[in-house]
């Protein structure tokens, strides 16, 4: 790197892959089964995933929201791994006092000093963009050796469908209601990955449940990175994206062929896309599968495809390639 | 309280904090009555892509190893079933599998 400690930490050999092909994802089911998340559900298989990643050396944090409520109705626990729940807001502060408590049982003699065992600390949107945001950035600044996770559904989904500040433009929610006044969302999603960059953490990453093995390894990195690191999650909930639950993997490949949702690594400030899509597909085909964006009318459509347009000339001059061609109508 | 209990417990029957003593214990759970589809491999038609079990959000689909020969004398080391106790209907797995090889097929009683 150019500036030496500029990064809070380091990122790990990311030359080598370790989950190259489907059948190098580990069988072993640490979420149990029998746990109450909506049929369908795109967090419930991220968080699958995400234990198959990271196995059992692991302390997972997880704040108030959807998979935290239906995975530990007491007196049941989907979790098969150390798991703690505290409250909305502190994921990320919970997560770095387990953290110094780990390093501090090694320094006596209690723990193996050798003993590789790291925190998870994991929210949803609003635990993260909104309500978590200043835990988030204390752990961030500090340089703590936490790995967070942030599930995206784009809404307080638990409550009932409220806006986040990761809500996207012209979603209906509960609270961005579809009337004469308002017509959705009129805001736009907040930019989580620049504020990690600003944070100058040393591993941060976008995923989508849609590619498995890029989701995975991402997991597997940021999680043996030394010091803070951060992957985002796009995650389809059928019921507040009213979608049909059998569409969950269809909408989140879609998010990202028509460059809505791009799967990035940032591996010391250095950004990659993962998955490049030569041929983009129009925004129209996303949007129209879900009921969330049914009130668009032809003008928002091609407004959101103008931003995104101007998003994927973003990133493809930050990149350095053309990582998201055009969009090729079929 | 859970409803495969029956009763609540009382506070001197919880573990001191809450902890739950039994990790996974959700799996005892019978979550069938949540579908109204269920389903179907036909494991002739089954190419075993792995992209069923990867995609079930609720863990349903199950590898199991054993060598399964088709009538067309294809011999795969792998077979893909689901665990209908857990399976809660949801279709991706149907959606999801490249070959068609996987029917929702409604629940009748
Ligand atoms: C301090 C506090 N405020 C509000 C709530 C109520 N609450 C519980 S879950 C939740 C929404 C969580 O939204 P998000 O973090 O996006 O997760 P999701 O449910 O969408 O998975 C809210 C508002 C709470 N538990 N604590
Ligand atoms: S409301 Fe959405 S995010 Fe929450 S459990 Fe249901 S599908 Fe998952
Ligand atoms: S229908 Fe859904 S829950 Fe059932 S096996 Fe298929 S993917 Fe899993
Ligand atoms: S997705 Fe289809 S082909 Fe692939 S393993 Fe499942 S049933 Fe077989
Ligand atoms: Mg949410």
């Amino acid at each position: 790197m150019v500036y030496y400690a500029y990064f809070q930490g380091k990122a790990p050999d990311v030359t080598k892959k370790r989950f190259k092909t489907v059948w190098d994802i580990p069988k072993e089911e640490l979420l149990a089964p029998g746990h109450r998340m909506c049929q369908g559900c795109g967090a419930a298989i991220v968080f699958r995933h995400l234990l198959k990643a990271v196995g059992k050396d692991v302390v997972i944090v997880q704040a108030t929201g959807c998979v935290e409520v239906t995975t530990t109705v007491f007196p049941e626990t989907a979790w098969r791994v150390p798991y703690i729940h505290v409250a909305f807001e502190n994921a990320a502060s919970v997560a770095s006092g387990i953290a110094a408590a780990i390093k501090a049982l090694k320094r006596k003699g209690v723990l193996p000093p050798d003993k590789k065992v790291k925190v998870v600390a994991t929210a949803g949107d609003g635990g993260t963009f909104d309500i978590g945001m200043q835990a988030l950035s204390g752990m961030l600044e500090r340089g703590d050796d936490v790995m967070y996770v942030v599930y995206d559904n784009e809404a307080y989904m638990n409550t009932g469908i409220q806006r986040s500040s990761a809500t996207p433009w012209g979603a209906w929610t509960t609270t961005t209601p579809v009337g004469k006044r308002w017509r959705g969302e009129w805001r736009w999603k907040k930019d989580i990955v620049g504020i990690a960059l600003a944070h100058r953490v040393p591993y941060i990453a976008t995923a989508n449940p849609a590619y498995p093995l890029d989701l995975i390894e991402k997991f597997r990195r940021a999680f043996e990175t030394e010091g803070p690191s951060l992957v985002h999650v796009l995650s389809p909930c059928p019921p507040g994206w009213r979608i049909p639950p059998d569409k969950t993997i269809e909408v989140a490949k879609l998010a990202t062929l028509t460059g809505m949702w791009v799967n990035l690594e940032i591996v010391e400030g250095q950004p990659r896309v993962t998955v490049k899509v030569p041929k983009r597909k129009p925004v129209k085909v996303y949007l129209k599968m879900q009921g969330r964006f049914r009130h668009l009318r032809d003008e928002d459509i091609a407004f959101i495809q103008k931003v995104v347009d101007a998003e994927v000339e973003r990133i493809n001059k930050w990149v350095g390639e053309e990582a998201i061609g055009p969009v090729v109508e079929e | 309280m859970s409803e495969s209990q029956g009763r609540l417990l009382g506070w001197r029957e919880i573990p001191i904090g809450g902890i739950v003593q039994e990790p996974g214990n959700t799996a005892k759970n019978d979550m069938s009555a949540w579908r109204t589809f269920k389903p179907v491999i036909d494991q002739e038609k089954c190419v075993r892509c792995r992209l069923c079990w990867i995609f079930c959000p609720d863990a349903a689909i199950i590898e199991v190893e054993g060598e399964y020969r088709t009538k067309s004398g294809r011999v795969y080391k792998v077979s893909y079933h689901v665990d209908y106790q857990h399976c809660k209907g949801c279709g991706i797995c149907a959606n999801e599998c490249p070959v068609k090889a996987i029917k929702m097929v409604e629940e009748v009683r």
